[in-house]
């Protein structure tokens, strides 16, 4: 997902019993269905795991910006460009979003950034394939925005205040996204051959990163149970995967395209498809810096941030001139 | 001198007259440009019709320990809500 393999330092998860009393009357709220917030006593390791959580999502939407980002400039038409542009800002908004809800547990905006740029912080592994015709626009709003919303919706009911009100705002705009690469999608579907095998080509090739995205099975993890226990997980990567192939089956026949697996078949007695796993042995390289474009992507996130920083500090010089200014007239 | 803008807290207010509302926080290195990004960040679906913007280390907040001497005298005052009062309905609507 947008936040993959996160770990929580957890080696077990402990039944109440094993717990301190803080700790007990902690999980009892969050079993009540309380919501936890920044000045509220937490133990540290769930303060860890949210900011690991939280800074992976936020870098995944700015990192995200990219891959849609190299597009805009060469948008099809004025209105496809204005709309990815639109796109594209609302995820730097969700950047900055999770970065301020991750601020409130007491790290820094700029602590964050510099852990991601000195590979210390991850992001999605989707990011890290390229976009290479405009229909994997389609794809990625169609796809990537769509499995994107199948981790978020339930996350509006995470345990930490602070986490689910962003996921409020972001749910709340996801929905366009999604909408607006369907809709590229059914242009390109409906066009001419060439557009049609671009759309399939897009499809082929961003239907395995997609799955890709929810991660690996956690059926047997200890992070993903304590993550649960906690409730900043919400599901299983299994049941969102599920949930997602479920829902996107009926909507590539409809544009008359096919999933790119042979395997793929209804089964009556789960009341779902039987798909195949994504090699895993590439969402592992790709995690590990060996994608396609991780280098490019960090390259682009480090040049913006080291090439912004003199904008940043003489805006910051301005604003204490003016301020100190002001005190000596007053 | 610390490099990071600092933080500012940001209230709108939508277009119904209501009170403006805390939407969030954002960085900015004065008031001036914290409107103008939470113009960019907060309002980019006609959210609201005006912005407030506080530095977040001007704002005092109640100590989360002291809950329960803050909150808790209001639990047992159950007559200061209308329900507590049977009115009965010859009266009326009241
Ligand atoms: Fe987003
Ligand atoms: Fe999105």
């Amino acid at each position: 997902m947008y936040a993959q393999m996160v770990k929580t330092d957890a080696n077990k998860v402990r039944d109440l019993s094993e717990m301190t009393e803080e700790e007990r009357a902690f999980q009892a709220r969050i079993d009540r269905g309380e919501k936890i917030e920044p000045t509220d006593w937490m133990p540290e390791g769930y303060r860890k795991t949210l900011i690991r959580q939280i800074g992976q999502h936020a870098h995944s939407e700015i990192v995200g910006q990219l891959p849609e980002g190299n597009w805009i400039t060469r948008a099809p038409t004025l209105e496809r460009k204005a709309i990815l542009l639109a796109k594209v800002q609302d995820e730097a908004g969700h950047g900055l979003y999770l970065y301020c809800a991750a601020e409130t547990l007491g790290v820094s905006r700029d602590e964050l950034i510099e852990l991601l740029h000195a590979g210390k912080m991850k992001y999605s592994s989707i990011f890290n394939y390229p976009t290479l015709t405009w229909a994997d626009i389609g794809a990625v709003g169609w796809l990537v925005d769509g499995a994107a919303i199948m981790n978020q919706v339930p996350l509006q009911r995470t345990s930490f205040g602070p986490y689910s009100r962003a996921m409020i705002r972001i749910c709340k705009e996801e929905s366009f996204h999604q909408r607006q690469g369907y809709d590229i999608m059914m242009k390109m579907a409906n066009g001419t051959a060439e557009q049609r095998r671009m759309a399939q080509d897009a499809l082929d090739r961003l239907w395995y990163p997609s799955l890709m995205m929810f991660g690996p099975s956690d059926k047997d993890s200890v992070h993903s149970a304590q993550s649960m226990a906690w409730k900043i997980k919400i599901n299983t990567n299994d049941e969102l995967r599920q949930k997602f192939v479920d829902q996107t089956v009926s909507q590539a026949e409809y544009l008359g395209l096919t999933i790119p697996d042979e395997n793929l078949s209804w089964n009556d007695e789960k009341g779902g498809y039987d798909f195949s796993e994504p090699d895993w042995s590439e969402f592992f390289e790709v995690l590990s810096g060996n994608g396609p474009c991780n280098r490019e992507r960090m390259e682009a996130r480090v040049k913006a941030w080291e090439e912004g920083s003199w904008v940043r500090d003489a805006l910051m010089a301005h604003a204490n001139k003016k301020e100190a200014a002001k005190t000596a007239a007053e | 001198m610390k490099k990071e803008w600092p933080l500012w807290e940001v209230f709108i207010r939508g277009q119904h007259g209501l009170n403006h509302r805390h939407v969030g926080s954002l960085h900015a290195p004065d008031a001036e440009m914290a409107i103008k990004n939470a113009r960019d960040v907060y309002t980019r679906r006609k959210e609201g019709i005006s912005i407030w913007v506080i530095p977040s280390a001007q704002i005092t907040a109640s100590d989360p320990g002291a809950k329960d001497a803050l909150f808790e005298p209001s639990v047992d005052k159950i007559y200061r809500h209308p329900s507590f009062y049977d009115i009965p309905d010859e009266v009326g609507k009241m």
